[in-house]
């Protein structure tokens, strides 16, 4: 469905130092600089996968977006999507695609929401019917039935959002890209979002291409990620089997009665927070926790036990600090 | 085109929200008229006979200042340049239409609203007051129809060069420098300033080449029977071609500038 092969875009970034001096040596000659955001960058992703797309501020995660949305024109490389070129068939293309760059917005900021909808049904030439069944589908998903009729500009950040969410859905794109979509939403509104990705990925099988710095999204959406540092792709696989190959402990946080002493397992480490917590590192791969549990109880007098799974926020901080990015 | 006529209707309805907007246009439009009519009115009793009767030149002062909305040049719409300045085009990017003919429909719908909003009550005004500072309706009906066609053309010729300046603002980034630029220059050229009549000869000739001119100066002399037989049809073959020359350039600068955009702002 989407193969990207060797995309390449740089940007020019003028500099300018501090001070009346510099300015006006910058003044006559300017200073610019070539930057890189995308360096290569191949992949494939198949129809009605999510695919999540991760990496640091200025790792190149909305440029390569943008690239595959015909926005931008790469430097080098091919992006075929569905057959066509993005920025060369961008008009053909965008009818198949829905696009949200959450720090933007798409309706028009005066009028009510329904009004923005009705203009994107001429502008994608969407037929009645089409439109009045996907705009049931939205309304009830996405809970927008009291805010359909109240201007842009008075609606909350996270009635916003799914409204934004909505009208990139309209003309019910075969792709959907989702750039920050849950940025500055608040814990409910983002459970909507995100049960709602999931929705519509199952029922129309949509693909969704998703960045986000918020890692429990990718973990609670995407099947597969896409790490992209300094503009080269550093990782991408499957996040069951990244957990797998990176998390090779689980912890074991356990409150007891007064106790001192170091418990003695071999291939287990204990550390003792105070004389009420210990936790306990298990390598899973070579102790069965369930074991070491049994063995905790028999030698602490247990009140509270909790096993911590790893998840996907230090997964990425470690790979991060892996890839020094 | 049903999709383009969309947006001019989005564009028309939003503008004509702006009524205090153009009230105060009106009362401006209306002083500035009389102001320039009794200048010329001086003018002409010190300078003795011109090209240009002064009653035609009354025409045309009125009909510049009611139909103002399709003949500035400096007519800016933040909406499109903020898009362009601020990145926000990356949503006008992701729709399936022509950034061109989408562009042209909405500042046309613009222009259209503001006018429609002004144009009436000036011309009422205008058309009560004493001789000779009276607007009167032309004699032949077919001068009329003449002053219509010529006229929907002229708007089309100058939104056509208001595109030129937007499309600019992807290489510069500040809409002031080329709104100064061609407002100053193509407001001398299309006689807002001077009218043509009274110019020299050779720069009239100048004016003729432009397309400036034919937005404003060509119909609002047709009305005022000041052009008339063959050199509406030769005018009018300017103004298609000039309208040509517009579309076919600005659509593929158009095309040339979006393969550099650079979406600004993350």
């Amino acid at each position: 469905m989407i193969h990207v092969d060797q995309l390449t875009k740089s940007f020019k970034v003028t500099k300018r130092q501090n001070g009346m001096r510099e300015t006006l040596k910058t003044f006559f000659k300017p200073q610019n600089e070539i930057i890189t955001a995308v360096k290569d960058l191949s992949f494939h992703i198949n129809p009605g996968e999510i695919v999540g797309y991760i990496g640091p501020n200025g790792a190149g995660k909305s440029t390569t977006i943008k690239m595959m949305c015909g926005i931008l024109v790469p430097d080098s490389g091919h992006c075929l999507i569905d057959g066509k070129v993005p920025w060369k068939d961008r008009v053909e293309h965008v009818k198949n695609i829905g696009a949200v760059f959450g720090q933007r917005s798409q309706l028009w900021w005066d009028v009510p929401v329904l009004e923005s909808f009705q203009m994107l049904k001429h502008i994608y030439k969407i037929e009645e019917r089409t439109y009045k069944s996907q705009l049931d589908l939205l309304t009830k998903a996405l809970d927008l039935k009291g805010i359909l009729t109240t201007p842009v500009r008075q609606l909350s950040l996270g009635q916003r959002m799914r409204c934004e969410v909505a009208a990139s859905l309209l003309h019910d794109p075969k792709i959907l890209f989702l750039d920050e979509p849950t940025i500055g939403l608040d814990a409910v509104s983002k459970l909507a979002v995100r049960h709602f990705i999931k929705t519509i990925n199952k029922e129309k099988n949509t693909s969704i291409i998703l960045t986000t710095h918020d890692m429990s999204d990718i973990d609670a959406l995407a099947n597969r990620m896409m790490l992209i540092g300094r503009g080269q792709l550093l990782l991408d696989g499957c996040i069951s089997d990244l957990k797998k190959t990176y998390f090779k402990t689980k912890k074991i946080i356990v409150d007891h009665g007064d106790h001192f002493e170091k418990l003695q397992l071999p291939g287990i480490t204990h550390e003792i927070e105070n004389k009420n917590r210990s936790i306990f590192s298990v390598p899973i791969q070579e102790k069965n926790v369930s074991e070491v549990i049994q063995n905790i109880a028999k030698n602490f007098d247990v009140i509270d036990l909790e096993v911590t799974n790893p998840d996907v926020e230090s997964l990425v901080i470690d790979l991060y600090r892996k890839y020094k990015i | 085109m049903k999709t383009y006529f969309a947006y001019f209707k989005l564009s028309l309805m939003k503008n004509l929200q702006y009524k205090t907007a153009a009230l105060a246009g009106m009362a401006t439009q209306l002083f500035f008229g009389m102001i320039f009519i009794f200048i010329f009115e001086a003018f002409y009793q010190m300078a003795g006979p011109q090209p240009i009767a002064f009653k035609q030149l009354v025409q045309m002062v009125w009909l510049q200042q009611s139909l103002l909305a399709f003949i500035m040049l400096w007519y800016r719409d933040s909406e499109l340049y903020n898009m362009i300045t601020s990145g926000q085009i990356a949503y006008e990017l992701v729709r399936p239409s022509k950034l061109y003919p989408f562009w042209y429909s909405k500042l046309l719908g613009q222009r259209l609203a503001s006018a429609m909003l002004r144009f009436l009550p000036i011309l009422i005004v205008a058309s009560m007051l004493p001789q000779p500072y009276k607007l009167v309706l032309p004699d032949n009906p077919l001068t009329l129809m003449y002053f219509l066609i010529t006229l929907t053309l002229g708007l089309l010729v100058v939104v056509g060069i208001s595109m030129l300046i937007y499309i600019s603002i992807f290489y510069t980034l500040s809409p002031a420098g080329s709104f100064l630029m061609i407002a100053v220059f193509g407001e001398f050229f299309a006689g807002m300033t001077i009218p043509i009549p009274l110019m020299p000869v050779f720069l009239q000739k100048i004016c003729f080449v432009l397309p400036f001119r034919y937005s404003g100066d060509f119909p609002f002399r047709i009305y005022a029977g000041h052009i008339q037989g063959q050199e509406i049809i030769v005018g009018i073959m300017m103004q298609v071609l000039w309208l040509g020359i517009l579309w076919i350039g600005g659509s593929y600068w158009m095309k040339r500038s979006l393969k550099k955009v650079v979406v600004q702002g993350g």
